[in-house]
């Protein structure tokens, strides 16, 4: 199992050398001439615009059978504008698709699925109340004599699709409770049992566990070997390179490059998206320690955490690592007063924090960056200025009254901080790409002048340039005095930025390192409680 | 293959049937749950009333939850798709008045032209209800609460100040509500019947599995392509067509019918619904575990008649039972969670 110690290797090129199971004709080449078979997918010079944003404007793609293909490109770039015409969602402006030789129009999901085309997106939908069969055959289920739902062929054709994938997953369990990358293999299954060619997958990995990346990595490599066409988006680089033998770049909705992987490395892939060299600021571990700001004291809340006890200082960024559902989250909320906790006890700058009140949580100067900020950290429909403005508005009031030019000015002097781009600040939140809709949560939470920044998952899906930029922020922040926790799933970002690292572990707190102890392998050993997978 | 499949499916057996085996577990407890508060009230009133066990009591139990019953097979298939009919008790009351008019507007008519007549008036107002919520994308609560009006409206246009008598009815059809045998009126083996051939008909069908896929996640369903509106429609027009033969069934019954007939008794069918494990925001439940929701309430009912307990307790109770089965299915819904979240770490790790 050394693949996962390599995996989080960024400088190492195609380093899990998972081809070697399945032989596979590599183009050799920095130029290569493109295989001499007929590309199974053509996306060629398709445009997309809504109003007036022009989300695609060139949009061109190869796919060729048994190939697993990266697409990577900035938020903004039109990656999800690509594979959502793919999925029949939106139908391209311009440009025209070809599937087999052949020109298809995919008007509805049904025709894209009809085409051969699935879609797996990071976060499956499923039918929670449904069996994991009945979500594999939904739509088009077995049946036996009299038009009946067959259950039990169903059954055992989920087992024949989940054999190969190397999966155990029962197929008459309901899918409520499902680990993500579980209902990941779900849609992948359904992905076989509809014989789809053409299997794209839309940053799949942004919220599994390393554990979990492996084995959708077999699985990915399985299909390809199948004869698939794979289609893999990911903000993470190593994982391109891991499993991918060709790359597809965008930037500003267009193509600006197409080739195969070999021969490159992650800087050139990073200088083609971003169009620039991007230096990544380090940690310097020299911000000033303070006094203990959060004393969170043998916090459990029943089968979810146990015996959580730790302290973040004044000018310390605290990481909190771990699996996903590992607790860490949850953890989170319940400092924050979102959840309630059984037993233990949560001290701000020394004072008894109440427990299940948020008010009290932010009258002590704690803030709370949630990790679906289009759930829970963002007001999808309000303007720019009135998200941003939202936790301040006691400081903008009159007599009660909301004043709007003292919002508007706020909420511009905030943007311009924190570098938003936006195109006019009374727009809907909504309107703004991922990355800057992630600094305007923030934005809304630094105007308020926090001491404790409790930050979930801070860069999740956000692109390479802004990703620096929010670790900026952070490290800025620590050295003007607030206590940050910051709770990541990306190894890279948890050791570039946290002064302390405390790992978490089916709800409890396994191991601490200081940022010099701290490393991929330490950390991913303590999170899996495996240490020796990682002896090669 | 078969070979080798069975050897994989046994391999599999024991790590994935456990997480199953917990969520059947507690689905079958939901009902026991039902069961086991509707046995300790018989048992409790009998052992202080014990008239409360005689034959009569308990057909009269049985003839009033058969209606509730049926109500709610109709409601459920609305229900599990994420939506609710609150119309059912007007409809019930207009399908009623004007079925059982018949009798005195022509004489000698066959039941069966009546129970037609029941079951069109039913059936019209169930496509009224299923045609704006789904043509005009209207949330089913405004809607069938406003259908709720407008039918009950409608019912006291036509009736006025009039009513139908029983003595103007043929006992055949008087007949039909009461006859039975010994204690159990053959209206509640025949309902029986239908509520089974429901079950079968949610669980074994795809239209059927369809209604749960949408309540469960309706933007999923519109992605795997289920025709999300032709379902709730055709859920509406059963519910709306259930509820005009319970409203003949209710006639023959009681035999007196002026405009007031089955008011309020949408928030018994709902209640009946929930209380019987049904998830108010679709997805789960059974018509069964709803049939034994009814007659729960149905034996409270009778249960604090019997005591010389006030009827005023009566809606209390059904109301404190409503809450209890609502946030013992939010317990149920977080814990299970929880629970098959932790079972699929373990193995997964």
């Amino acid at each position: 199992m050394g693949e996962l110690l390599d995996r989080c290797d960024t400088s190492g090129v195609a380093s899990l050398n998972l081809s070697a199971l399945v032989p596979e004709p590599r183009v050799n080449g920095a130029i290569a001439p493109e295989p001499a078979l007929e590309p199974l997918l053509v996306m060629e010079h398709v445009a997309k615009s809504f109003g007036v944003v022009r989300a695609l404007g060139d949009g061109s793609l190869e796919l060729y059978r048994g190939e697993t293909h990266a697409l990577v490109g900035e938020n903004g770039a039109g990656k999800s504008t690509m594979v959502k015409i793919l999925a029949g969602v939106y139908q391209p402006d311009e440009g025209t698709l070809r599937i087999d030789g052949h020109e298809a129009v995919l008007a509805s999901p049904a025709a894209a699925r009809d085409a051969g085309i699935a879609v797996i997106y990071q976060e499956p939908s499923l039918f929670p109340d449904l069996t994991v069969a009945e979500n594999v055959f939904i739509g088009r289920p077995l049946l036996r004599s009299g038009r009946r739902i067959d259950r039990r062929a169903m059954h055992r054709r989920v087992l024949e699709l989940l054999e190969p994938l190397g999966v155990r997953l029962d197929p008459e369990r309901i899918a409520r409770g499902l680990s993500i990358a579980d209902q990941q293999i779900v849609e992948i299954a359904k992905a076989l049992s509809l014989e789809a060619r053409v299997i794209v997958m839309d940053e799949p990995t942004a919220a599994l566990s390393a554990y979990e990346v492996q084995r959708l990595f077999r699985v990915v490599e399985t299909l390809r070997a199948a004869g698939a066409a794979v289609l893999f988006i990911s903000h993470r680089l190593n994982e391109v390179f891991a499993i991918c033998q060709r790359v597809t770049v965008m930037r500003d909705g267009q193509r600006v490059l197409s080739r195969p992987l070999e021969g490159l490395g992650p800087d050139d892939l990073v200088r083609a998206m971003v169009g620039r060299d991007v230096v990544e600021r380090e940690q310097t571990g020299e911000s000033q320690r303070g006094d203990v700001v959060l004393k969170a004291e043998r916090l459990t809340r029943e089968g979810v955490f146990t015996d959580i006890s730790f302290e973040v200082r004044s000018g310390e960024i605290v990481a909190l690592a771990g699996l996903v559902g590992s607790g860490r989250s949850e953890v989170a909320r319940a400092i924050f007063g979102i959840d309630r906790y059984d037993a233990g006890a949560v001290h701000i700058a020394g004072a008894r924090l109440k427990k299940g009140v948020p008010a009290a949580a932010m009258a002590a100067g704690v803030g709370l960056v949630p990790e679906d900020r289009r759930l829970q950290g963002l007001v999808m429909e309000l303007s720019i200025e009135g998200n941003i403005a939202m936790a301040s508005l006691g400081r903008l009031q009159r007599f009660g009254f909301v004043r709007r030019a003292a919002e508007h000015r706020f909420a511009s002097d905030w943007a311009t901080r924190l570098r938003i781009r936006y195109l006019r600040l009374t727009s809907p939140v909504s309107t703004l790409s991922g990355g800057n809709q992630q600094k305007s949560v923030l934005a809304k939470w630094l105007s308020r002048r926090p001491r404790l920044l409790i930050i979930d998952e801070p860069t999740r899906g956000i692109d390479v340039a802004t990703k620096s930029e929010v670790h900026r922020l952070l490290v800025e922040l620590a050295q003007e005095g607030v206590a940050v926790l910051m709770i990541s799933s990306e190894l890279p970002e948890v050791l570039r930025v946290a002064d302390r690292v405390l790992v978490m572990r089916e709800g409890r707190l396994v191991a601490e390192f200081s940022h010099q102890e701290a490393s991929e392998e330490s950390i991913v050993a303590a999170a899996t409680g495996q240490a020796e997978m990682f002896t090669s | 293959m078969t070979t080798a499949l069975g050897s994989f499916e046994e391999a599999n057996g024991e790590v994935t049937s456990s997480s199953r085996r917990l969520a059947d577990l507690v689905f079958k407890i939901r009902e026991f749950g039902i069961i086991a508060v509707l046995a300790i009230f018989v048992i409790v009133t009998a052992s202080i009333q014990s008239r409360f066990i005689d034959s009569q009591n308990i057909k009269f139990i049985f003839t009033n939850a058969t209606i509730y019953a049926l109500l709610a097979l109709g409601e459920t298939m609305v229900v599990v798709a994420r939506n609710i009919d609150l119309s059912v008790g007007s409809v019930l009351g207009l399908s009623a008045y004007l079925s059982a008019d018949m009798f005195n507007r022509a004489h000698g008519i066959p039941i069966v032209a009546v129970f037609a007549v029941g079951l069109a008036i039913g059936l019209a107002c169930g496509v009224v209800n299923g045609a704006i919520v789904t043509l005009g994308r209207v949330p089913s609560l405004v809607v069938t609460l406003a259908t709720l009006y407008v039918i009950r409206g409608l019912d006291i246009i036509l009736v006025g100040g009039g009513m139908v008598v029983a003595s103007s009815l043929p006992n055949s059809f008087l007949a039909i509500a009461s006859a039975s045998a010994g204690p159990v009126p053959y209206l509640a083996m025949v309902v029986a019947v239908v509520i089974g051939l429901g079950a079968y008909y949610l669980r074994s069908f795809r239209s059927g599995r369809e209604l749960y896929a949408i309540g469960s996640n309706p933007d999923a369903a519109v992605l795997a392509g289920i025709p999300i509106g032709k379902r709730v429609f055709t859920a509406f027009v059963v519910s709306g067509g259930i509820a005009g033969i319970a409203g003949v069934l209710w006639a023959a019954n009681y035999g007196t019918i002026d405009s007031t007939a089955g008011t309020g008794y949408e928030l018994q069918v709902v209640a009946a619904v929930v209380v019987g494990g049904v998830a108010i925001f679709g997805g789960s439940g059974t018509v069964v575990g709803a049939a034994f929701g009814a007659l729960l309430l149905a034996t409270i009912t009778q249960a604090l008649y019997v005591l010389g307990i006030s009827s005023f307790w009566d809606g209390a109770i059904a109301g404190l039972l409503l809450i209890a089965a609502i946030s013992m299915d939010h317990g149920i819904a977080v814990s299970l969670t929880a629970a098959l979240r932790k079972r699929s770490l373990q193995r997964g790790t």
